[in-house]
């Protein structure tokens, strides 16, 4: 059993950075279709980052580059915890832990953008943290578990019972996946009021670091959208991976769609949408059970 | 010489708790510890020490003009001295047991109650030399450190109701009398403020008290905690709850915590972490059998799960180190009482190590805050800017402390993890959603602080750290326990844990979090220390460029200043995020009081008037 584990944890390690780095190119293509452009080829993102890499690094001091490893190792870290089937509540913290990490990388340079980035992004957290861990206590009021390995098996798939925990998650997903209105750490549109947000102090293979751990957020995220329509039915892996396609789409469209919010605006609007989508879905499952 | 005989006397204290407690705890059946069935002597002691409290507040009441904490003393004494005097109390019981609880509470008073002692040796002389301005009445204080230890065993160790009551008027009395150490107005104001609510807490107890002696026939706290559920137990119960509620400031008695940071640093530190607060708890995790599916137990959870949630919104919104730690104590103990009030097993587990956690973690934050305050004159969180570069020693520990409150995998995260599960396994969904929530706003203000302290400045030199040796006595095996503890917990739930699960209801329950969960969170704990050490050896980032912080313009040197574009230099300075006009004190912190004073009167008139009525 521990081999299986290991065998999916690292089949994560090795094909997630392909897979976010893919879906990263596919956003930017879908975005600059709506705007009619042609848009850049999709593997633009890896020339990107193989270009960052191969760039000199200058680093503002010597602890940001420390706090970047440990928010890539631990990202990948909580990304292969959910594919080997471990505990959703622990993937959660681990996440949280990880995102702190990148935070301190941005405080540790003083910078005043990148400060302002760090306390935006510590913000948006703040906004994503209580849905996160609704879903992990959503499945397991639909299925019983928190082990995904557990949830994957169960015969009736989690978005039946608890499609408001759903809608409340693609709704913080559009702050997890950094997209407009609620992208206000930092943007993948650069120039703007921020510069670049809680990145601006970091370049070469540092930022280069930081875009492939947020491949490999991306992919875990969207494995947590897929992982509401899995069931025990080969079938429904099908399913789960239009819905992360549609999912994925969606967020792209409000990305372009959207104008960036001010941060009340934000928090108050999440945290409305998780209590009455998320509230209202639990205290129904409680009335059920 | 002083330091001294604290040390020595200290660490002998520290010694024969740690004997008892681990006595208790290998001998597999702690039925035997049971003292003092006949005890008439220390009765009447008692009742003298009951009457000299009282006395002394009414002195101190009469000195500054507080007339109203008299009438709350003899309100509460009065009728008890009534009761043992006419011989109306239930006699013959035992008045002392250590029990596993018990000797875990040993464990948290003897070591971190006595660091936090030994530390005060050093820091009072300290205080001295820059508050000239306070009377050094400081031999005085350390006495009141150690009668504050001697009655939190005293009421550890002690079933009898009249005991307990007893010690716990002199833990009252005696923050009383160290929160008004500097006998400024303030201080003063403060002082009293936290005697008339423990006061009006201890008038709880005692009605308590003297129902359980003579309408029920009870004297002991084992026979409350048995008893079958009933109403007229309830009674006794909710009197308690209501006791422990003041004691351990939970809204709407929180502001007598939020006062009492006027005293020099120790006393907050042993009111926050091992003493005072965790008396209240300690009582509700006694009860915690008694209250299972209870009226009495749903306020409890209601309560603590919104202070939760209010202090740590609160936490948000101050600047004052100390501040912030007074928050986030009350805020940790609403959660403490929320997993005590839902009266499973699985709460019960999460409030213990909730109570162990929270004494080492909050108390070297305290200390370190306090030593931080003597280096640099300041304990605000935004004078700590770039603190890794100012006092790198006293910052590398404080930020293990911090890590150890809030972040996967450290030991609060662990235990607030365990209360999630037991909320969602008793479907409180209320519950469910103040810590899911609460955990959002907690994550925010721990986290900004570590960002303060972890702000590198460009030319900017260390200050002197003229923290005193006596001090890292204290301050580095509370920082070792963070770590081991980290590695410990699922030792410490199979040995310390269990049992007390297996004496208040006599079940034992499958690990709440076991199996693979404890073998990746040791992998994640070992990574997190391994990663800095390796980054040592690696030299990662060693070879890169340095440069300056972009500020947009031309920096102008030190990340601090920038050339503007007319040629003139400005400062530049970033502050942290506090959205005052959001959750502000002058927002919340009254609505929040009025709205919990409401639950409480709720839970009093329905849970006591409904069984009288009947």
């Amino acid at each position: 059993m521990y081999k299986w584990m290991i065998i999916k944890a690292l089949l994560y390690i090795l094909l997630a950075p392909v897979i976010g780095g893919l879906m990263s190119g596919l956003d930017r293509v879908f975005s600059a279709r709506m705007q009619g452009r042609q848009g850049p080829p999709v593997v633009q993102p890896f020339f990107d980052v193989n270009k960052l890499l191969h760039k000199q690094t200058t680093v503002v001091n010597s602890i940001q580059v420390l706090f970047v490893t440990v928010y890539l190792i631990f990202t990948i870290f909580t990304g292969a915890l959910f594919f080997a089937g471990g505990d959703m509540l622990l993937v959660f913290f681990a996440l949280s832990m990880s995102e702190v990490m990148l935070v301190l990388a941005a405080f540790s340079t003083n910078g005043p953008y990148s400060i302002m980035g760090a306390q935006r992004e510590l913000l948006q957290m703040m906004c994503y943290e209580p849905m996160t861990l609704l879903v992990a206590i959503g499945f397991y009021y639909a299925n019983g578990s928190f082990m995904v390995d557990e949830l994957i098996t169960k015969p009736v798939p989690a978005i039946v019972q608890i499609p408001g925990f759903f809608i409340g998650f693609v709704f913080i997903l559009i702050i997890k996946l950094r997209k407009s209105p609620f992208d206000l750490s930092t943007s993948h549109h650069m120039h703007q009021e921020m510069v670049k947000g809680l990145t601006t102090d970091l370049s070469g293979s540092n930022l280069a670091l930081v875009e492939i751990a947020e491949w490999y957020d991306t992919v875990l995220m969207l494995g947590i959208v897929g992982l509401f329509f899995i069931n025990n039915n080969p079938i429904s892996r099908l399913w789960a991976i239009i819905a992360i396609a549609v999912v994925f789409f969606l967020e792209t469209l409000i990305d372009n769609l959207f104008p960036r919010v001010k941060y009340k605006t934000m928090l108050i609007v999440t945290w409305s949408v998780i209590l009455v989508f998320a509230g209202t879905n639990l205290l129904i499952l409680n009335v059920l059970k | 010489m002083r330091s001294a005989v604290i040390m020595i006397g200290g660490f002998t204290i520290m010694a024969v708790a740690i004997y008892v407690a681990v006595n208790v705890l290998m001998s597999g059946d702690t039925s035997q510890f049971m003292y003092l069935e006949e005890a008439h002597a220390a009765d009447t002691v008692i009742i003298c020490g009951e009457v000299f409290l009282m006395c002394l507040v009414c002195f101190l009441s009469i000195k500054y003009k507080k007339y109203y904490a008299i009438l709350i003393s003899m309100a509460g004494t009065l009728p008890v001295l009534w009761m043992d005097l006419t011989g109306k109390a239930v006699e013959g019981n035992t008045h002392f047991r250590i029990d596993t609880f018990a000797a875990v509470m040993y464990l948290i008073v003897g070591i971190v109650g006595i660091l936090i002692c030994i530390y005060a040796s050093g820091y009072m002389k300290d205080y001295h030399h820059h508050h000239t301005d306070v009377v050094d009445r400081s031999n005085y204080f350390l006495a009141l450190m150690f009668v504050f230890l001697g009655a939190m065993f005293g009421l550890i160790s002690s079933d009898s109701l009249s005991w307990i009551y007893f010690f716990w008027e002199i833990t009252s009395v005696c923050s009383f009398l160290m929160i008004g150490y500097t006998r400024t107005q303030e201080a003063i104001d403060n002082s009293f403020r936290a005697l008339w609510m423990n006061l009006l807490g201890g008038c709880g107890f005692a009605a308590g008290l003297m129902y359980s002696n003579m309408a029920l026939g009870i004297s002991n706290l084992s026979q409350v905690t048995s008893a079958e559920a009933s109403k007229v137990i309830m009674i006794p119960v909710t009197l308690f709850a209501f006791a422990a509620l003041t004691k351990s400031a939970q809204f709407p008695f929180s502001r007598w915590l939020l006062g009492a940071m006027v005293a020099p640093t120790p006393s907050s530190a042993l009111l926050h972490s091992a003493t005072m607060v965790k008396i209240g708890v300690y009582m509700l995790i006694r009860l915690s059998p008694v209250m299972e599916g209870t009226l009495t137990g749903v306020m409890i959870t209601v309560i603590g799960g919104f202070t939760f949630f209010a202090a740590s919104l609160l936490a948000i919104t101050v600047s004052d180190g100390k501040k912030v730690l007074a928050y986030s104590t009350i805020s940790n103990l609403g959660l403490i009482t929320a997993c005590a009030g839902t009266g499973t097993t699985e709460g019960v587990w999460a409030a213990v190590m909730l109570v162990l956690f929270h004494a080492v973690s909050k108390s070297l934050l305290f200390q370190t805050v306090g030593d931080i305050e003597n280096c640099m004159h300041s304990r605000d969180i935004e004078d700590m800017h770039g603190l890794i570069i100012k006092l790198p020693r006293l910052a590398f520990i404080m930020i293990i402390g911090i890590c150890g409150m809030f972040m996967a995998p450290f030991g609060m995260l662990v235990s607030k993890w365990a209360a999630l599960k037991s909320f969602v396994d008793s479907g409180s969904v209320w519950l469910v959603l103040f810590l899911v929530f609460g955990s959002g706003s907690t994550l925010f203000y721990w986290a900004k602080w570590l960002g303060k302290i972890c702000t590198v400045i460009h030319q900017s030199f260390e200050l002197e750290d003229i923290t005193p040796k006596s001090e890292m006595v204290s301050i580095f095996p509370l920082t070792a326990m963070i770590v081991v503890m980290c590695f410990a917990f699922p030792w410490m739930s199979g040995h310390m844990v269990q049992p007390i699960l297996n004496e208040a209801f006599h079940t034992n329950i499958p690990d709440v979090i076991g199996g693979s969960d404890v073998v990746i969170m040791m992998i994640m704990v070992t990574m997190i220390f391994m990663i800095p050490i390796g980054a040592r050896f690696l030299s990662i980032g060693k070879n890169s460029k340095m440069t300056m912080s972009y500020v947009a313009g031309v920096n102008a040197g030190d990340d601090r200043h920038y050339i503007d574009s007319f040629g003139k230099e400005r400062a530049l300075y970033m502050s942290n995020w506090y959205m005052e006009d959001f959750f502000g004190e002058k927002k919340l912190l009254w609505p929040c009081i009025w709205i919990a004073t409401v639950l409480v009167l709720v839970m009093l008139i329905v849970v006591v008037g409904g069984a009288l009525h009947v």
